[in-house]
């Protein structure tokens, strides 16, 4: 890990030093490199832990668990649904499973498995999708996720978690193999700016609350959580105050965060690496408008399949980067204030 | 004829009857692909599975799954029958509120050990319990129950790969060979000819069979207990709906259930 490295363009901005560790602007550890880690580190503390790859091992980082674990890693080669339905029988003999592949490939190919396999019994089998939404870059449409969201909290009994940074992707990776029930962790393949301390303490279900505000409430998810930052510390400067959550667990949504949020700032943006229909925005849409009507504006990918490119290209035509956030915090704002009026 | 052998036709007989009455009374199902797996299931419930039917999460049960899930009145008979819950619960098959679902389901029903209907999922999630017991050293086997109209599922062929690769040698498939899946004979919708050689290209130690005679369905199921080093597959020829007359070959029978004059009818026969 080259914790020096610089941050690329897409997440850049000038910021006094300070003592929070996402003020610090270092570049940590990619959320795939992170879970490779915590599930070593799952494999020695519970001989339940068994995990299974489909020929991308040395990508998801579930490498790190087959080397030091051979007899209870399965290889299961280039397939998908196969793999999905074999961790769904060894859940059902008491075992943890940790299937992972690409996020495109492991909901798009295995999804009617993830539906009849897993989520119909109900079984305790973990689905960690790497190389999400389009910062995976050059490999193009046919490798990026942005509908995996959507697909995961379409399962019934799922727990959808989006971890931001390698320290939030450790200790969800830990907190999924505890939680009894399947559960679909989203990680990505470019290092990760720092957001949290390591040992910094989540629970599923509770977003956290990073910057407090009172005009316009950013909530992010994953990679746009460091931008959502960002966005905030810009806005911040036009003496708009900003508040920043980290949804971290997409399903079941933190409820209570995002009425209290709208409750307070009256104005929600959301930010996610993602299509806009069926992640998070749609998600927050649907507890505000059944708890607390107020104007939210969704910065996200627009209903089409993104390109080949450098993540800062790929952010900067697909609309995620903090400046998207930026306008997008300030359209809110006028909406906000037409209804005030 | 030996007398176990007797004593398994007449239990046969049971379950066709009770496949016959649940679907008449739910007025909707698969009679067909049924009663072409009838003779197996008996088989594997009344003499070859190690189960606990008063305890249907004991650890050290052998595993049996129906990845056929439309020919869940056959399972269900054979779990009450054998006492998993009151015969009289059967049926409730299809209704609103019943735990016999048109389909099975894990977690709804004793003894159904995955929820299948959504064809192509059985063997795979055989392989996962199979790993399982290979990771505790148990010695339970795992034992799927699949269709020749399965077979056009792609994720069959994953998992065939999949377990002669890790010599799955405690898991056996059968191949209900009935040549008929819902539109047409199988080899009129994708030619299934030549199957049992693709099994055995796939790596896998293939036992054909009269799918209807008990002394071979047996005498199968030993053979896939002892041979080591590779996953078996009993090849079973079957007929769809046996033991009925108008219904044996007829693709009508494949998912519709018979009228009352029918039912009697059926009931006579099977019991003859």
């Amino acid at each position: 890990m080259k914790s020096n490295e610089a941050i690329p363009s897409y997440v850049t901005c000038s910021l006094p030093s300070s003592p929070l560790p996402w003020q610090s602007k270092k570049m940590g550890q990619a959320t795939r490199d992170a879970y490779g880690e915590a599930l070593l580190a799952l494999g020695k503390e519970d001989t339940r832990i068994v995990a299974l790859d489909a020929d991308l091992s040395k990508s998801t980082k579930s490498n790190l668990f087959a080397k030091q674990f051979p007899a209870r890693f399965f290889n299961c080669g280039i397939a998908e649904a196969n793999m999905v339905s074999i961790a769904a029988g060894l859940a059902s003999c008491g075992k943890i499973p940790f299937a992972s592949s690409f996020a495109s490939f492991l909901l798009c190919k295995g999804f009617d498995q993830l539906r009849m396999s897993v989520a119909n019994p109900n079984l305790n089998v973990k689905i960690v999708g790497s190389h999400s939404g389009i910062s995976l870059g050059e490999d193009g449409a046919s490798q990026q996720s942005v509908e995996d969201l959507a697909l995961a909290c379409a399962l019934p009994k799922f727990t959808v978690l989006s971890p931001a940074d390698g320290a939030s992707c450790k200790a969800l990776t830990k907190l999924s193999a505890a939680h009894v029930g399947p559960v679909f962790i989203r990680t990505g393949r470019p290092k990760a700016p720092i957001i949290y301390a390591d040992g910094e303490s989540f629970e599923i279900g509770v977003a956290k609350k990073i910057v407090a505000g009172s005009d316009v409430t950013i909530i992010a998810t994953g990679l746009m959580v460091y931008s959502a930052l960002m966005a905030a510390t810009l806005l911040q400067k036009e003496n708009i105050s900003v508040a920043v959550i980290d949804m971290h667990t997409i399903k079941p949504i933190d409820e209570a965060a995002i009425v209290t949020a709208a409750k307070r700032s009256g104005a929600i943006v959301t930010a996610e690496e993602h299509l806009l229909s069926g992640g998070l925005g749609s998600r927050v849409a649907q507890v505000l408008s059944q708890y607390c009507p107020v104007p939210q504006v969704s910065v996200g990918i627009a209903d089409t399949y993104a390109e080949s490119g450098l993540p800062e290209e790929l952010f900067e035509k697909y609309g995620l980067t903090e400046k998207h956030i930026v306008s997008a915090a300030i359209d809110v704002l006028k909406h906000k204030k037409k209804i005030a009026s | 004829m030996t007398a176990i052998n007797e004593s398994l036709q007449n239990q046969a007989k049971r379950l066709r009857q009770d496949i016959i009455q649940m679907i008449s009374a739910a007025a909707s199902g698969h009679p067909g692909g049924s009663l072409s797996a009838t003779d197996i299931i008996t088989a594997l419930y009344f003499r070859v599975l190690r189960h606990r039917p008063t305890e249907p999460d004991w650890d050290d049960r052998d595993r049996f799954i129906l990845s056929k899930g439309h020919a869940a009145p056959a399972l269900y008979a054979a779990l009450a029958r054998t006492g998993y819950f009151p015969v009289e619960q059967l049926s409730s098959l299809r209704q609103f509120g019943s735990p016999l679902q048109g389909h099975p389901e894990k977690g709804k029903l004793p003894g159904v050990e995955a929820s299948t209907g959504s064809l192509g999922q059985g063997i795979s999630i055989g392989i996962g319990m199979a790993l399982a017991a290979r990771l505790d050293g148990k010695d339970y086997r795992t034992v799927v129950l699949m269709g020749d109209g399965e077979s056009n599922e792609g994720q069959v062929w994953e998992a065939a790969m999949f377990a002669a690769h890790y010599k799955m040698d405690s898991l056996t498939v059968i191949l209900d060979r009935n040549r008929q899946q819902l539109d047409d004979w199988t080899e009129k919708i994708l030619d299934t000819e030549s199957l049992a050689e693709k099994w055995r290209a796939f790596g896998w130690h293939v036992i054909e069979i009269d799918g209807h005679n008990m002394d071979q369905i047996l005498k199968a199921f030993d053979e896939a207990s002892n041979t080591k080093g590779k996953p078996t597959l009993i090849f079973a020829n079957t007929t769809k709906g046996k033991g009925v007359s108008f219904m044996e070959n007829n693709l009508e029978f494949h998912g519709s259930a018979p009228n009352a004059e029918q039912t009697q009818k059926a009931l006579l026969e099977i019991g003859a």
